[in-house]
């Protein structure tokens, strides 16, 4: 056996340039999919993330008769007294924050230019609130007493070409069915990165929110953010609402993504196979054209006694060490490449995918249940590659292989 | 003792619709210790013969008896193993492995024969000495002249102690010099070993060696001079 291995490894170093393409071929592919793998993990991860921190929360708690997309206000469809309901939420362990929303449709106007606006009212001060203290890049960030400021995204600026200190015309529905107006001055420009939600997203105090849609003492959701994403399935169902009162997670409020998520995964799926099949025809493609060029060799070696077996086995124990040559390759250029776009990340820019809150800039991660995976599909791709060149060689009859003289 | 009993053997090769009729009823018995020459001209059944002898290859009929055993009706690894044990091939062209050092080459057969390390150095080098070869053990193949390459083929057929040695055209591709060396040498080993020789040739000065001549024509023997003392 050890042997057949120094065989192998010498009919290796016998075409170092062509043994070293092959290798570098199947460690191509692997790094690919580890690049591929971590980027769709870092994306797919940090896009539920911020999906989770920016819109939907971990946990909402709604009317029961509230419909998602008809945003109704009517008092029926709404929470009532949700600060005494967030407070008692609050209070659960492993809730990171719990403060009442409203959410309006409506649209902002500057001049002739107009646009589509998501109003929501927040509570400036809760925890909940800070990823768009946060993003604020210029003027200043609400406070919950302001009465005629609003907060607003970078696109929806840019579109209405407003500044800070700017007038805007309010247009949004209210309870009772009416439309309200009213100028507001623009008091700050926020980004989250998440081009989807920052074009449409505008923020006011909750209290003035409740006031030009004539809620009162209402709200649209009581919203809850958890210490950790994996929390939610315990926390969630031990939540006692009252009866008029529904719990969502981040599961139910995030179903497009969720299918998408399972869409993207299909696709990726389908990308890996591409990647290997290219490394393993090249796998194949040089060991049969390695077997080829040492027929009389192995007319020679099965002249001498060789039976098939170890002559598969030889065969075998090349594409193996090409296979293990390859794959350390791959890890050490996957890791090295994942390691990179860990730190600084790449710019994917706005990918059009309204309703889902994707960053624009995507951070590789890298988990060990990919890389240890990867690594063994890579592995057994290239030796099950091996394995048809190799019993080519051992089927080879001896006198043909003898024939083929210099 | 009989080390070959060949009985009425035809081989007949087909490519595409052509048939050749490489032999066409062979009947040869080889002893125990015999230093025999297959001679004839080009295409007159030599190697195809030495190929039926040496379990390389079926006949289309006939009967191949290897030391008492017919081999006409074993499988591929049957015939392996056969050949590993038995027999011992000197090609034309030298036939080395060429990623092996000279001991390694003749080192291989042993080591298919399962012998310990031990025992495959002290023959590996008591062979390499009987071909004169000592210095250039650690050489591979690209670094010997043709001579010397014949010789590590020779001693590498020798060295499982095989029955049966085959060599087909030994001397062709080596000059005069070479040529009787590599011939000195395997008609030494003959009468120190008693191993039996069968070589093909058609050259007059290898003939000259052989003790018996068997004599080849369109698949047929036509002439057989007998063993010579
Ligand atoms: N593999 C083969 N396919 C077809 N014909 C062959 C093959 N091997 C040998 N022959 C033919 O069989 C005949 C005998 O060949 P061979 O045994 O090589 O003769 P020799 O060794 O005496 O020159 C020749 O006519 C040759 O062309
Ligand atoms: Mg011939």
């Amino acid at each position: 056996m050890l042997q057949i291995l120094k065989m192998a490894y010498r009919d290796l170093g016998r075409n170092r340039r062509r043994s070293f393409f092959s290798a570098l071929a199947v460690g191509g592919g692997l790094a690919l999919l580890i690049l591929l793998a971590s980027v769709v993990e870092g994306e797919m991860g940090g896009a539920l993330e911020n999906a989770i921190r920016l819109q939907s929360g971990h946990i909402q708690i709604r009317a029961a008769s509230y419909d998602e997309n008809k945003t109704s206000l009517k008092w029926e469809d709404l929470v009532p007294n949700p600060e005494e309901i967030s407070t008692r939420i609050a209070a659960v362990d492993q809730v990171k924050a719990a403060t009442p929303r409203l959410y309006a449709t409506g649209f902002l106007s500057s001049g002739t230019q107009s646009a589509g606006a998501k109003i929501t009212g927040i509570d400036p001060l809760s925890p909940a609130s800070d990823p768009y203290r946060e993003g604020v890049i210029s003027g200043q960030y609400l406070s919950p007493e302001d009465r005629d400021a609003v907060l607003i995204g970078r696109p929806m600026a840019e579109k209405l070409n407003l500044k800070v200190g700017d007038n805007v015309g309010l247009s949004l529905n209210t309870a009772d069915g009416n439309v309200q107006e009213q100028i507001l001055t623009v008091k700050g420009i926020y980004t989250t990165n998440t081009y989807g939600f920052d074009s449409a997203t505008v923020f006011l105090p909750l209290a003035k929110a409740q006031a030009l849609t004539r809620t009162e003492n209402h709200a649209s959701t009581i919203f809850v953010l958890l210490d950790e994403t994996s929390m939610t399935d315990t926390v969630a169902p031990a939540l006692s609402v009252s009866s008029s009162l529904q719990v969502k997670t981040w599961k139910d409020l995030n179903t497009l993504f969720v299918e998408w998520e399972d869409l993207a995964q299909s696709y990726i799926g389908f990308l890996y196979l591409i990647i290997l099949a290219i490394s393993v025809s090249v796998i194949i493609n040089t060991l049969i054209m390695s077997v080829y060029e040492r027929t009389r060799e192995i007319g020679i070696l099965s002249a001498i006694g060789m039976r098939g077996g170890r002559i598969l086995a030889l065969f075998l124990a090349e594409s193996s060490l090409l296979a293990i040559g390859g794959v350390i390759m791959g890890l050490i250029i996957g890791v090295l490449g994942t390691m990179y776009f860990n730190v600084n990340g790449f710019y994917v820019g706005n990918m059009g995918l309204s309703g889902i809150a994707i960053t624009d800039t995507v951070y590789a991660k890298l988990t060990m249940e990919n890389l240890i995976n990867l690594t063994i599909m890579t592995f057994v791709a290239t030796i099950l590659a091996g394995l048809y060149p190799a019993i080519m060689a051992s089927r080879m009859p001896p006198v043909e292989a003898l024939r083929a003289e210099k | 003792m009989e080390v070959v009993n060949i009985e009425n053997v035809t081989r007949v090769y087909r490519v595409g619709k052509v048939e050749t009729q490489a032999l066409r009823g062979v009947n040869l018995t080889i002893a125990s210790g015999e230093f025999t020459a297959l001679v004839g001209p080009s295409g007159s059944g030599k190697t195809t013969l030495l190929q039926m002898i040496g379990c390389l290859d079926q006949p289309t009929s006939g009967l191949v008896v290897i030391n008492g055993r017919d081999v006409t009706k074993l499988n591929r690894n049957q015939r392996a193993d056969m050949r590993r044990g038995t027999i011992g091939f000197i090609f034309q062209f030298f036939a080395l492995i060429p990623t092996l050092t000279a001991s390694e080459n003749v080192e291989m057969p042993l080591l298919l024969n399962g012998h310990s390390p031990s025992a495959r150095h002290a023959r590996v080098l008591e062979l390499l000495k009987a071909v004169d070869l000592t210095d250039r053990a650690n050489n591979r193949p690209d670094q010997l002249s043709g001579g010397e390459q014949q010789r590590v083929a020779v001693a590498r057929a020798l060295a499982p102690k095989p029955t049966l040695v085959l060599a087909d055209e030994p001397t062709a591709n080596l000059d005069t010099e070479n040529g009787k060396q590599v011939m000195e040498i395997m008609e030494r080993l003959n009468k120190e070993t008693g191993t039996t020789f069968i070589f093909a040739t058609h050259d007059p000065r290898v003939i000259q060696y052989a003790k018996r001549v068997v004599t080849l024509q369109d698949g047929l023997v036509v002439k057989d001079t007998g063993e010579k003392a």
